[in-house]
């Protein structure tokens, strides 16, 4: 066990899985630099065979993993920004996610595909967005969104070993985040949230980034005798419903946190879901926290004012008891 | 080059079996027995044939939209390909593809797709995963003209030719993307030029000579085997029937190309001229093609038996593949 960032917690997950199955390889733009770190030092430890530069060519090398995983191979293929996404949605929607079914089960696509997203300071709108709810309702494809170390480094590994498309969003701004991280065999089931922290009166479903600033408002609140449970689902497909239904049967009162937009967005499918499915344990309106329905702007201030944040989380807290 | 006769003899099966199913399925489409948008290939079974003849059981293709004769060249059962079409458990896909996605691992068929374009950075990453895995297999990629104008032909040509990978880029230029004639929004008129800016050899292709198409295709098969990297054949052809079977209902006849422009492709029909070959050639007898003829039809006739008689499946299977280890989910 030793105390490593988020960003470590990648690197250490792709190497013992890529030392782990000789079928697994990596590829995307910058990765045998490892331009933030995450990939940094493994093309000297696999060798340009299993660790590759792409072009600046997401359709291209996004659709190459989807033939490569049904050629037999389990790629992990990082798309430096989530945002590029869109350049390749065809790839990842229409083939990586379609073809298994369509086949008739015959296709297996262990294809894990990285992103970073999220607004982590002045990036602007098409380096901040959180686009995981864009592919929420696309069938096939799972989606992961690690909020700390040990799960990143537990959730990834699971992914890469999971033969279906997964999709792994890690939030920028994590990046730096530290924790006890176990060292070797250490997985994270795909489909079984965390209770971050265990209390009585409200739940706050967090997703991502969220989670510490959930983390955050419930400490403040606790100086009020307010116990505030805090549960990360941390894969949104599949999602954990039974423990999100459970904690809000213990508390009766919930609110939903997501960085992404209000409009179709995760908060509104889990808030949608606890609605229909919990109603009877509710003692008030389900309340969402999210990031308001603009593009992510680059100024300070204006980023600020967009992006759902700890002051939001316990205000929004505060209202569903009343407070 | 010297041609030997079993491989004379198998790329004419295949084009007659591609003729036949093809006709069959336009007439079944016509008659409303089966549902959905059907795309046919008669006219251009010859790229099909000369192409997956210069392939090996371990090669794989990746194909289109207009895909049964790929498929049917690569060695795909006609009986399991008009049950899929008709919608029928006993399908390739469990009929939850159709005649656009029919895909069969076992054969190395990728997957027929309804994508323009989908289907090169398949192919692609198909041949980077025999480099990575150190085998010799290589990759056919079928596409039609207008695919060449997606970013995806581009994209896979440069990163094809970039990691030298072992992958046959054979465009089928039958004259048309959908509805709309190719050099009205194409800015080449030869789509095999286009090779020059990923520095990869294109060359054009008689796409109606099945003995030309073998001998490119050859050619490019052993230089991506030997790991001298991809190449790109424009076999040139034309689609005797409409982008997708039964548009007459919508478009009305002669809406978009003249009644003589069709009929003189018919005079290149790819089969007949095979046969004339033969003939002048004395390779093959005519009984022998005769008796390849009615080999094909009886195989077909047992297909749509099959196909006919085949349970449609169960509204309980409709969730049921979609994730890998979970049905059901």
């Amino acid at each position: 066990m030793a105390q490593i960032n988020f960003i470590q917690a990648i690197n250490q997950a792709i190497s013992e899985e890529m030392e782990r199955d000789p079928l697994t390889f990596l590829m995307g733009e910058d990765v045998v630099l490892g331009a933030f770190g995450a990939t940094r030092g493994l093309a000297d430890k696999f060798g340009p065979n299993r660790v590759r530069n792409t072009p600046i060519s997401e359709a291209g090398f996004v659709g190459a993993a989807v033939g490569a995983a049904m050629a037999g191979m389990r790629p992990i293929c990082e798309v430096e920004f989530a945002s590029f996404f869109y350049c390749a949605f065809d790839q990842v929607c229409n083939q990586a996610a379609k073809l298994r079914y369509m086949s008739g089960g015959q296709a297996r696509l262990p294809i894990t595909f990285r992103a970073v997203f999220g607004a982590v300071g002045g990036a602007a709108a098409q380096h901040s967005e959180t686009v995981y709810a864009q592919f929420l309702s696309v069938p096939g494809l799972k989606l992961v969104v690690p909020s700390g170390p040990s799960d990143m480094k537990g959730l990834l590994k699971s992914a890469i070993r999971d033969d279906n498309p997964v999709i792994v969003f890690e939030h920028g701004a994590l990046g730096r985040l530290r924790e006890e991280v176990p060292d070797g065999e250490h997985l994270v089931p795909l489909g079984k949230a965390a209770v971050k922290r265990a209390g009585e009166q409200v739940t706050v479903v967090a997703i991502g980034a969220m989670v510490p600033k959930a983390l955050q408002a419930a400490d403040n609140l606790a100086k009020e005798n307010v116990s505030v449970e805090v549960i990360d689902p941390r894969t949104l497909v599949p999602l954990d419903e039974d423990a999100i239904l459970a904690s809000v049967a213990k508390t009766n009162r919930v609110v939903v946190a997501d960085e992404g937009h209000r409009r179709g967005g995760a908060a509104a499918d889990i808030a949608a879901i606890i609605a229909e499915k919990g109603f009877d344990h509710l003692d008030a309106p389900i309340t969402r926290v999210t990031s308001l329905d603009v593009p992510i702007p680059f100024s300070p201030p204006l980023e600020k004012a967009a992006i759902a944040d700890a002051a939001r989380i316990e205000a929004a807290i505060r209202d569903v008891l009343g407070r | 080059m010297d041609v030997g006769k079993d491989k004379l003899l198998e790329m004419y099966h295949t084009m007659q079996r591609i003729r036949h199913f093809e006709s069959k399925v336009r007439d079944l489409a016509m008659a409303n027995e089966i549902p959905g948008f059907v795309h046919v290939s008669i006219g251009e079974e010859a790229s099909a044939a000369g192409v997956c003849a210069a392939l090996r059981a371990t090669d794989r293709i990746t194909s289109t939209h207009r895909g049964h004769g790929h498929l049917i060249a690569k060695g795909g059962r006609l009986d399991r390909m008009m049950a899929e079409i008709y919608g029928k458990r006993d399908g390739y896909c469990k009929g939850k593809g159709g005649s656009m996605h029919i895909v069969d691992f076992s054969l190395g068929i990728l997957g027929a797709n309804g994508i323009v374009g989908a289907g090169l950075p398949i192919a692609t990453g198909s041949a980077l995963a025999a480099v990575i895995r150190g085998r010799d297999d290589v990759t056919a990629c079928f596409f039609g003209d207008g695919a060449s104008n997606e970013g995806t032909f581009h994209e896979s040509l440069n990163l094809a030719s970039v990691w030298k990978l072992p992958v046959v880029f054979v465009c089928e230029n039958n004259g048309f993307g959908e509805f709309t004639p190719m050099q009205t929004v194409t800015a080449v008129t030869d789509i095999a030029v286009r090779a020059q800016a990923y520095n990869i050899p294109g060359h054009i292709v008689d796409g109606n000579n099945v003995l030309e198409v073998f001998a490119y295709a050859s050619d490019a098969v052993a230089r991506a085997r030997a790991g001298r990297g991809p190449t790109l054949l424009e076999c040139k052809t034309y689609r005797w029937e409409g982008h997708v079977v039964g548009e007459q209902a919508f478009l009305g006849d002669g809406a978009y190309r003249e009644k003589a422009e069709i009929e003189e492709w018919k005079r290149k029909c790819p089969l007949i001229r095979f046969e004339k070959w033969c003939a002048e050639t004395g390779k093959i007898s005519r009984a022998e093609l005769d008796r390849i003829v009615a080999d094909t039809q009886k195989e077909l006739e047992a297909a749509i038996a099959f196909a006919r008689s085949a349970e449609l499946p169960d509204a309980s299977e409709v969730t049921d593949d979609v994730f890998a280890g979970e049905p059901g989910k």
